[in-house]
């Protein structure tokens, strides 16, 4: 039931636009043929007449060379014999537009399939160049028609009457003569300007081509004169806008060549559907104008008719533009040398804006050749021309500007790329301000459509950049923040605060208390410990961890103790997840409670007193939560040993009790960077640097003598050794060092300001008795080791032995 | 106007190699009848020499001598007498491209001296009343790709005073030392010169730079010869003082028709050379000379 209404709407009528389309079948009425319009042709219609005459000179276009028109191949191709060039005049829509300015909106609309609108176009700038670089100065124009004695035959009724005299004017010069229009007012200039760009298309729709192609030689020609240097900017406004109608008139004559079987090519046509004939002129137009003599007009033309490359191969335009580049670095003025670059860059941008390279080439070539400005040749134009070099400077500026625009079109990345470069630069050597500027910048240009996405590695190490070179004042910018936001992907945010805190470790040269920056980084450091889940590696764990801990080792409020625990209490409730931030923590308190005491000799005050004591319930506290039994067991001896020494000896007592009591707890294997090894060394270890402290501690006066010695002894008893070790007998063998050592009158060291045991029972027999007492057992422990060791354990057991003898010799004072 | 003859040739740039076959068609145009005596087609190639006037004087004896040298000439009958009907009558052609034996097909080049023209003459003959028409057209030889005799010859070159002839004071020169090279002095003529150059430094001011491509054509026999260097084109690759140190290229596109590959015959010879000439601001010349050996590939 579906069919009917489907098949009628099929059937229905295309949409025709009969206008367009008998536009494109009139090109057909006039007949296009291989052959007729070769450039060869005339040469053998007239060689029996003038062979002679022609046998000499030169196929330099230029006057200055005498050429002979008649044997050139292009002017042959160019007389306006040829059936094309009639066709060319009725179709060329640039010929029937009378004034320049609607030429131009034409040419503006034609633009913007190449580059986006959002590209300022050229047309916006040039009427602010002509504005602002005028002069009251007299101009001339010097003009040098060659040999071209053809007239224009007739001029459009639209040309106003004085134009017409003016033309008839240039149409007068005669054959090799110089014109040289002297004295004029710029409204003079501008005007005879304008009368070349008409003239010269006149002479294209009256098929004088070469007459064409002379003037707009001329015209560049004129680009190499720099007297009245600050009209330059202007002159080069005006006569470019001559080689962009030319360009535009070569280009769309053989794009009309191109006509095949009424069909005109699509506006992304390729070389192959290009015909022969069309290929052949426009090879014909690069020939004569690769032999223009002089530099500067043949860069220009060959610039103005860049876009013929597409006829030619694909490859032309992106092979033609380097060549064109390195060309300008013959042009020895560096003004006119800036001024070509900004015209190559405006015919790039319009056929190619892809191939950047060239653009960046040609801003390189230019910062190469800025020395020229203070080199004598364009020291003593200046000085002729009353010039000084700040107003010269600014001739520079609207090239500059155009290059750059050019370069930085529709480049976040590469815009990114600069950026992160320049902004080094920026640190270095200027303020805080235009570092503000720059960032500024660029949160605007990475901002929309989240351009920063595309660009973090840059993004991330332009902001490192920044870091490294101004860290602490570069917190402080009102910009931080809002750039901070920008890095909204986590990952990304993690290692930017990263590098951040690396600089910051790196470039921080004395600690700080800047309220500001604390809170910066203590943000930033947050960010990073909320990073850490289950799944972050050790690795990661450790970095963090290392970078958080160098951030708080540079934190120091002076001698605001209470202030510094205060950060300390913050920063273990910031950082609870990553264990070494916590240890670090523990021992930089531990470290506050020594300065403290340092600060005090000694001596502490009921204030200091109860401060230090918060230090160590701080300590006391933060331990349990570590999950290392070592780093537990390490951390409760280091922090008792604080404790003693600020006299809190009940609270050390209480460290060392926890100490005891875990002890039973430490397991056979632990984790050692990865991998499995045994406690045993660590346990050995740990225990001999014990028993080293336990000398100094005095006893209890509640507990018994010797209490934690004792507690201690039951734990080793208690604890599982390793069958065949003889780790026990080991320890055992230093609980004898220890215990002769506290039978001593005078122990071998102290802790200042406190009494330990030799001093609280002064050598009392009692407590020696209780020490032999211990000595037995200890004694009586090793020997049965010692029982039960095999034959084949002799060299341990003499070991043993030999420590154990010289053991003896030390407890008992016995002579050796 | 009566009766038009014209050749149109098949390509569009006219170029053929021998052993290709030429072809196109005869166009006549005309409102009426044409009565005619036959039409003939004529293909012709030559080498004109000619000697300058300074080596006239000298070579007088052999002056008659230097006739042109015939390298084709053949014709076809295309049309018997007869008559042809008004409007347009396009009559086809093909010309095989042929040596006539052992006359090789040089490359088609215009010089000064030195001339290597192929033409295609259309002849009609009519009876006494009317005139006979003619109509010439030129068509391009290229000669055959000289496969693997190419060899890459570059070239790097130093000029400072001390490095230059013709000298008259020495002493006065401005100190200088412009430092180049060229890619290759072997060119492909399709291909143009390239290279670099580099004004290290120079105490007067640079005025310009430029490429001066010449053309070296002796004409001559047993009795003696002429060589004649005269300039085809000359090309400015830097114009004012230069920045110092900055590598300038050098590039030139050899022009079509007035360049071919170097020719050397028991007759003639068409050899090329570029001179870099190098011009200061107080108008001391300063050129150097580098022979160059053009093939096609």
């Amino acid at each position: 039931m579906y069919t009917f209404p489907l098949l009628f709407l099929l059937r229905h009528a295309r949409s025709r636009n009969y206008v367009s389309e008998s536009e494109v079948c009139k090109l057909e009425s006039v007949p296009l043929d291989f052959g007729d319009y070769h450039p060869l042709k005339p040469i053998t219609v007239t060689e029996s007449k003038t062979k002679k005459m022609n046998r000499k000179g030169s196929t330099s276009s230029t006057s200055s060379s005498s050429s002979s028109s008649v044997m050139d191949p292009l002017s042959s191709v160019l007389d306006g014999t040829d059936p094309l060039s009639l066709f060319a005049a009725a179709a060329d829509p640039v010929t029937t537009t009378a004034t320049m300015d609607s030429t131009r909106k034409k040419r503006d609309k034609d633009d913007s399939s190449a580059v986006g609108s959002d590209f300022e176009p050229w047309s916006s700038k040039r009427g602010e160049i002509l504005s602002r670089y005028t002069t009251t100065e007299k101009l001339s124009i010097n003009l040098y028609m060659g040999s071209e004695k053809g007239k224009a035959t007739t001029t459009g009724s639209a040309v106003s009457e004085k134009v017409r005299t003016r033309l008839e004017e240039l149409d007068d010069l005669e054959e090799g003569s110089q014109k040289e229009l002297l004295n004029l007012t710029q409204q003079d200039y501008m005007n005879r300007i304008e009368e070349l760009n008409q003239s010269l298309k006149d002479a294209w729709s009256s098929d004088q081509k070469v007459k064409a192609l002379k003037i707009v030689i001329q015209c560049s020609k004129l680009l190499s004169d720099t007297t009245v240097i600050q009209f330059y900017p202007s002159k080069f406004v005006l006569i470019t806008d001559i080689l962009d109608t030319f360009g535009k008139l070569v280009y769309e004559r053989i794009l009309s060549m191109c006509v095949d079987s009424r069909v005109s090519l699509p506006d992304n046509f390729s070389p192959e559907s290009v015909n022969d004939t069309a290929k052949e002129t426009c090879l014909n137009w690069f020939f004569k104008i690769a032999s223009i003599r002089e530099l500067i007009p043949r860069f220009y033309v060959e610039a103005a008719i860049l876009k013929c490359n597409k006829f030619l191969s694909k490859t032309g335009i992106s092979e033609c533009l380097p060549r064109l580049t390195s060309m300008i670095r013959g042009i020895g003025d560096p003004l006119v040398a800036v001024y070509a670059r900004a015209y190559l860059c405006r015919v790039g941008m319009e056929v190619a804006p892809q191939l950047k390279e060239s653009l960046n080439k040609n801003f390189f070539d230019f910062l190469l050749t800025f020395k020229q400005i203070h080199g004598d040749t364009v020291q003593n134009q200046l000085v002729v021309q009353c010039v000084e070099i700040p107003l010269y400077l600014t001739l520079y500026s609207p090239a500059i500007d155009w290059i750059l625009q050019c370069i930085a079109y529709h480049a976040p990345e590469d815009y990114i790329n600069c950026a992160e470069v320049w902004v080094e630069y920026t640190c270095r050597h200027f303020t805080n301000r235009e570092i503000n500027t720059v960032l500024a910048d660029v949160i605007k240009h990475m901002t929309p459509d989240r351009a920063f996405e595309d660009a973090y590695p840059q993004v991330n190490n332009l902001f490192c950049q920044i870091c490294k070179n101004l860290m602490c004042i570069f917190l402080d910018e009102e910009k931080f923040l809002p750039f901070l936001d920008m890095f909204q992907k986590e990952s990304v945010r993690v290692e930017v605060c990263k590098c951040i805190m690396e600089s910051f470790i790196k470039h921080q040269q004395e600690s700080t208390k800047d309220p500001v920056i604390l809170n910066a980084l203590l943000h930033i450091c947050k960010t990073m410990h909320d990073s850490v889940n289950a799944l972050t590696l050790e690795d990661e764990k450790r970095m963090l961890a290392a970078l958080i801990n160098g951030f708080i080792k540079m934190v120091s409020f002076g001698r605001d103790f209470e202030q510094q625990l205060s950060f300390y209490v913050e920063a273990r409730s910031m950082f609870c997840n990553l264990e070494p931030v916590l240890v670090q923590l523990i021992h930089s308190v531990n470290q506050l409670a020594m300065e403290t005491r340092k600060v005090m000799k000694g001596n502490h005050s009921r204030k200091t007193a109860a401060f230090v004591r918060a230090c160590v319930a701080f300590c006391f506290i933060t331990i349990p939560s570590l999950s290392s039994i070592f780093t537990r067991l390490n951390l409760y001896l280091h922090s008792g040993q604080v404790a003693l020494a600020n006299q809190c000896l009940s609270q050390a007592d209480a460290f060392f009790k926890a100490a005891v009591s875990l002890v039973p707890e430490v397991p056979k294997m632990i984790s050692v960077d990865g991998k499995m090894r045994p406690s045993d060394a660590f346990l050995l270890e740990f225990l001999c640097n014990f028993f080293s402290t336990l000398l100094v501690v005095p006893d209890h006066p509640e507990q018994g003598v010797l209490f934690l010695v004792r507690g201690l002894l039951n734990v080793i008893q208690d604890y599982t050794w390793e069958d065949n070790s003889d780790d026990k007998v080991r320890i055992y063998t230093n609980v004898l060092h220890l215990l002769s050592a506290m039978t001593q009158e005078a122990y071998i060291y102290h802790v200042d300001k406190v009494d330990s045991n030799d001093t609280l029972y002064g050598g009392d027999s009692k407590f020696l008795t209780e020490i032999n007492k211990l000595c037995e057992t200890v004694i009586a422990q090793i020997l049965d080791h010692l029982k039960t060791l095999g034959k084949e354990e002799v060299c341990s057991y003499s070991r043993l032995c030999s420590d154990y003898n010289t053991l003896l010799r030390c407890m008992l004072k016995l002579p050796t | 106007m009566g009766t038009a003859l014209d050749i149109k040739i098949k390509r569009a740039n006219k170029v053929y190699r021998c052993g290709e076959v030429l072809s196109g068609v005869v166009v006549i145009t005309s409102k009426d009848t044409v009565q005619h005596q036959g039409i003939s087609l004529t293909m012709e190639g030559s080498v004109n020499l000619q000697l300058s006037a300074k080596s006239v004087g000298v070579f007088e004896a052999f002056y008659n001598s230097v006739k042109p040298i015939q390298i084709i000439n053949s014709t076809i009958e295309m049309v018997k007498p007869g008559k042809l009907p008004s409007g347009k009558t396009e009559i086809p052609f093909e010309f095989p491209l042929h040596m006539k034996g052992n006359k090789v097909l040089y490359e088609t080049y215009h010089g000064v001296f030195v001339n290597i023209q192929y033409t295609l003459r259309c002849d009609m003959r009519r009876s006494l009343l009317a005139k006979d028409l003619t109509k010439t057209c030129e068509f391009i030889v290229h000669s055959l790709s000289q496969k693997g005799k190419l060899m890459p010859s570059p070239v790097d070159f130093t000029i400072t005073p001390e490095t230059l002839q013709n000298v008259k004071e020495r002493a006065s020169l401005p100190k200088f030392l412009i430092r180049g090279h060229l890619s290759s002095t072997n060119c492909i003529i399709t291909q143009p010169l390239t290279g670099e150059l580099v004004v290290e430094n120079a105490e007067a001011a640079v005025k310009s730079i430029e490429l001066q491509l010449v053309r070296v054509e002796t004409c001559g026999c047993a009795e003696g010869y002429a060589r004649d260097a005269t300039e085809i084109q000359n090309i400015q690759i830097a114009d004012g003082d230069v920045c110092r140190g900055l590598p300038i290229p050098i590039y030139m596109v050899f022009p079509r028709l007035f360049t071919c590959p170097t020719l050397e015959t028991t007759n003639f010879k068409v050899e090329f050379e570029v001179n870099i000439v190098v011009l200061l601001h107080d108008d001391h010349l300063i050129t150097e000379n580098f022979p160059l050996k053009l093939c096609r590939m």
